[in-house]
């Protein structure tokens, strides 16, 4: 099954989210911001990156460009999650190299179908 | 799959009420006029976070107010409103509110709709007008079976050009997943198009080609497939066409498509044998151990119940060990000096240390540091300062000094009396300081550090001072000292502890009631401490205040006079000295005095 990177500084989202994709048999790897996020994507292969924007010590589009910049993470899916009154942000997302985006607030269920949309 | 969410909700409110925390100190720390855009963003960062949550989790109540936050702050950022006393209070004041709400939520009370509203109106009124919102509503969106009737006859066919840009791969989108997804909703017919497909020796594996021509047959609408398509907006050229046959209509930049490039169109399938571009497969054996996720956790929050349950347990176990020394001791000085005596001596020896150790362990576990207690003070002080119209600096040093929680708590209260003291009597009005030729700000210094098995803190500040001829005019005229002592500067200064002993001119709401500076006294005394005071007139006035460091455990002095052994605090034992023979006289016969540094 697929291992699933996911960052959020707010650890209630992160809890529901690894408590989410857990249940439907992901592996979960959790980070609190960016920085977090690449130090433990640089460990090991993750299939999937689902990333908040606004975090501390480094951004969610930052740890997007600094991914791609790795050759293990150049076709790797990235998601953001992001509010729906920002459409500049999906677009701000897409120009560093994003696959696609989750709206806040999700359902669990939509979580997941979101998921599967990106790993196929 | 469902999922109950309400799990997560102790976490939300415990990282809501953190993030809140910040929030406060941050606001703390901004100057009006200056713009501190690292602070600025993590406002706005902990508003945002805070709004997602309890959008996530239904509290729309906390919703609507930190989206005018985060608006607000987002408008700070960008330039477009200043920083001035008027937004800091507002966006305060919204955070007392929040935190209140938060607080409620969390015993599972109801909250105040109304103070909720009045928070954000007065959010509202600094946003400038074209940007103020009139509602916000972010519903969960719950996935609907229904299907889509928009527009869309049922069973209709669909056809779709699609032709991806060269680049799609570097955005993590594959045309395959693409492909399956519209399979799941219908019956696919696919047909690939490779005219764009270069000579081998010019191919860059990493570079899209292909493009395709779909026949969906499905009853979904075009929103559907809209959405499949969603993430690749802008990554490639895209038809889609309701149809009952006959060519698709490209774009012009689709064109030429030769006809003898198309393959003959496959039923598509979904499992297909190689991948169309170079990711490399990964098999299980090469999957990694997953990290605990838990690793970043470096505290854990115990009930107080269990640390004190653990404290009485060592305290039992300290006196057994000090009954087992005594044994021990009696033993060897009965001669039973064997080898077993000696080992039993070792190990009680041994005993004794560690039992020693683990005390002092389980001790620390109830020291905190003091800046819990002080972190209210920021707040406190900017408040009292807006209120007398003085300017006041705090300066907080030592605050990472540790000790016991329940000291902590108690001494909470007699702080903010001191501190407030300090700010109605202490510092004076700006007009005032300039005309005694200080800087119109005043500074109060809040220290606390470690000496001799006590804790210290300290509070200074560099107001007027104490009037010691005012305090002498008051105590002679209560009758607390004579009209014709002359007392020292400390001792009047130590009357202002007396009961009901206050000069202040007139009885403010903030203090100079009278009660006051005694009941400070009588709780630090309760603690076990002292409060001092050291003052010079016009340069300011210093309080000391000296606590233990715990009170789960007292050191003490074994006492025995005739049969009766008593025990003395070692903190209430001021000296001890040997009693010399010749140094005792006998008065009368009846009564012995013993004479000490030349006195009786």
């Amino acid at each position: 099954m697929a291992t699933i990177l996911t960052v959020d500084d707010s650890a209630s989202i992160r809890q529901m989210v690894s408590f989410t994709l857990r249940g439907a048999g992901y592996e979960v790897l959790e980070a609190v911001d960016g920085e977090d996020a690449l130090n433990k994507a640089r460990v090991g292969p993750v299939n999937l990156v689902l990333t908040d924007l606004y975090m501390p010590k480094m951004d969610g589009i930052t740890l997007i460009r600094e991914l791609r910049k790795l050759p293990t993470y150049r076709f790797v899916p990235m998601l953001t999650l992001t509010t729906e009154s920002s459409p500049e942000r999906k677009a701000e997302g897409k120009a560093v190299g994003a696959t696609g985006w989750l709206v806040k607030p999700f359902h669990p269920d939509r979580l997941l179908a979101t998921i599967e949309k990106a790993l196929g | 799959m469902s999922i109950d969410l309400s799990q997560f909700h102790q976490t939300f409110f415990e990282e809501s009420l953190e993030g809140l925390e910040t929030m406060e100190t941050g606001l703390l720390n901004l100057s009006p006029g200056e713009v501190e855009t690292e602070a600025v963003n993590t406002l706005f960062r902990v508003a945002h976070s805070i709004k997602g949550g309890s959008a996530m989790f239904g509290f729309s109540a906390i919703t609507s107010l930190t989206h005018v936050m985060e608006t607000l702050l987002d408008h700070v950022r960008a330039g477009r409103a200043g920083i001035d006393r008027l937004l800091v209070d507002a966006l305060l004041a919204a955070v007392d509110c929040l935190t209140e709400t938060v607080l409620a939520m969390k015993d599972g009370g109801g909250h105040d709709d109304r103070h909720i509203a009045a928070s954000e109106a007065q959010l509202q009124s600094l946003l400038p007008a074209h940007s103020r919102i009139e509602v916000f509503r972010a519903p969960v969106r719950e996935p609907t079976d229904e299907p889509e009737g928009k527009g869309v006859a049922i069973g209709a066919t669909w056809r779709i050009g699609f032709r991806p840009f060269p680049h799609l791969f570097k955005t993590g989108n594959d045309p395959l997943r693409l492909l399956r997804a519209l399979a799941g909703v219908g019956k696919l017919a696919v047909s690939a198009d490779i005219s764009r497909l270069p000579a081998f020796g010019d191919l860059d594996p990493e570079s899209c080609y292909l493009g395709w021509d779909l026949t969906l047959d499905s009853d979904v609408g075009r929103e559907t497939i809209g959405e499949v398509f969603e993430w690749v907006d802008g990554d490639c050229d895209l038809v889609i066409t309701p149809s009952s046959g006959g060519p698709i209509p490209l774009p012009e930049s689709m064109l030429p498509v030769p006809e003898a490039d198309h393959h003959e169109p496959v039923l598509y399938d979904p499992h297909p044998s190689g991948h169309a571009h170079g990711e490399p497969s990964r098999t299980g054996s090469e999957r990694r151990q997953p990290v605990s996720p838990g690793a970043e956790a470096s505290s854990i929050r115990v009930s107080i119940q269990k640390i004190d349950a653990l404290i009485n347990l060592v305290g039992e176990l300290v006196i057994t060990q000090s009954m087992l020394s005594q044994c021990g001791q009696d033993l060897s000085s009965q001669g039973a000096d064997n080898s077993i005596g000696g080992r039993l001596r070792d190990g009680l020896a041994q005993l004794a240390r560690n039992t020693r150790e683990l005390q002092e362990s389980v001790l620390g576990i109830r020291m905190v540091p003091i800046s819990f207690s002080f972190n209210r003070f920021p707040r406190l002080v900017r408040d009292l300062g807006h209120k007398l119209r003085k300017n006041v600096e705090l300066r907080v040093s030592g605050e990472n000094t540790e000790l016991d929680k329940t000291v902590m708590e108690k001494i909470g209260d007699p702080l903010v009396h001191l501190i407030r003291n300090a700010l109605d009597h202490g510092i004076e009005t700006p007009e005032e300081r300039r005309a005694a030729g200080k800087p119109d700000t005043g500074v109060l210094h809040l220290n606390a550090y470690h000496s001799g098995g006590r804790i210290l803190i300290e509070i200074a500040d560099d107001g007027a001072g104490i009037d010691s001829r005012k305090i002498l005019a008051r105590a002679r005229a209560r009758g607390l000292i004579a009209e014709g002592d002359s007392p020292s500067e400390d001792r009047i200064h130590d009357l202002i502890f007396q009961p009901g002993f206050s000069t202040a001119a007139e009885v403010t709401d903030i203090s100079g009631r009278g009660v006051g500076l005694d009941v400070v006294r009588r709780n630090i005394k309760d603690l076990g401490g002292v409060v001092e005071v050291r003052s010079r007139a016009g340069q300011g006035s210093t309080f000391l205040i000296k606590l233990p460091l715990t009170l789960a455990i007292l050191d003490g002095q074994l006492i025995r006079v005739g049969e009766h052994v008593y025990v003395i605090p070692l903190v209430s034992i001021i000296e001890s000295l040997q009693v010399r023979k010749d140094r005792v006289s006998s008065l009368a016969g009846t009564a012995e005095l013993y004479q000490l540094r030349n006195e009786y």
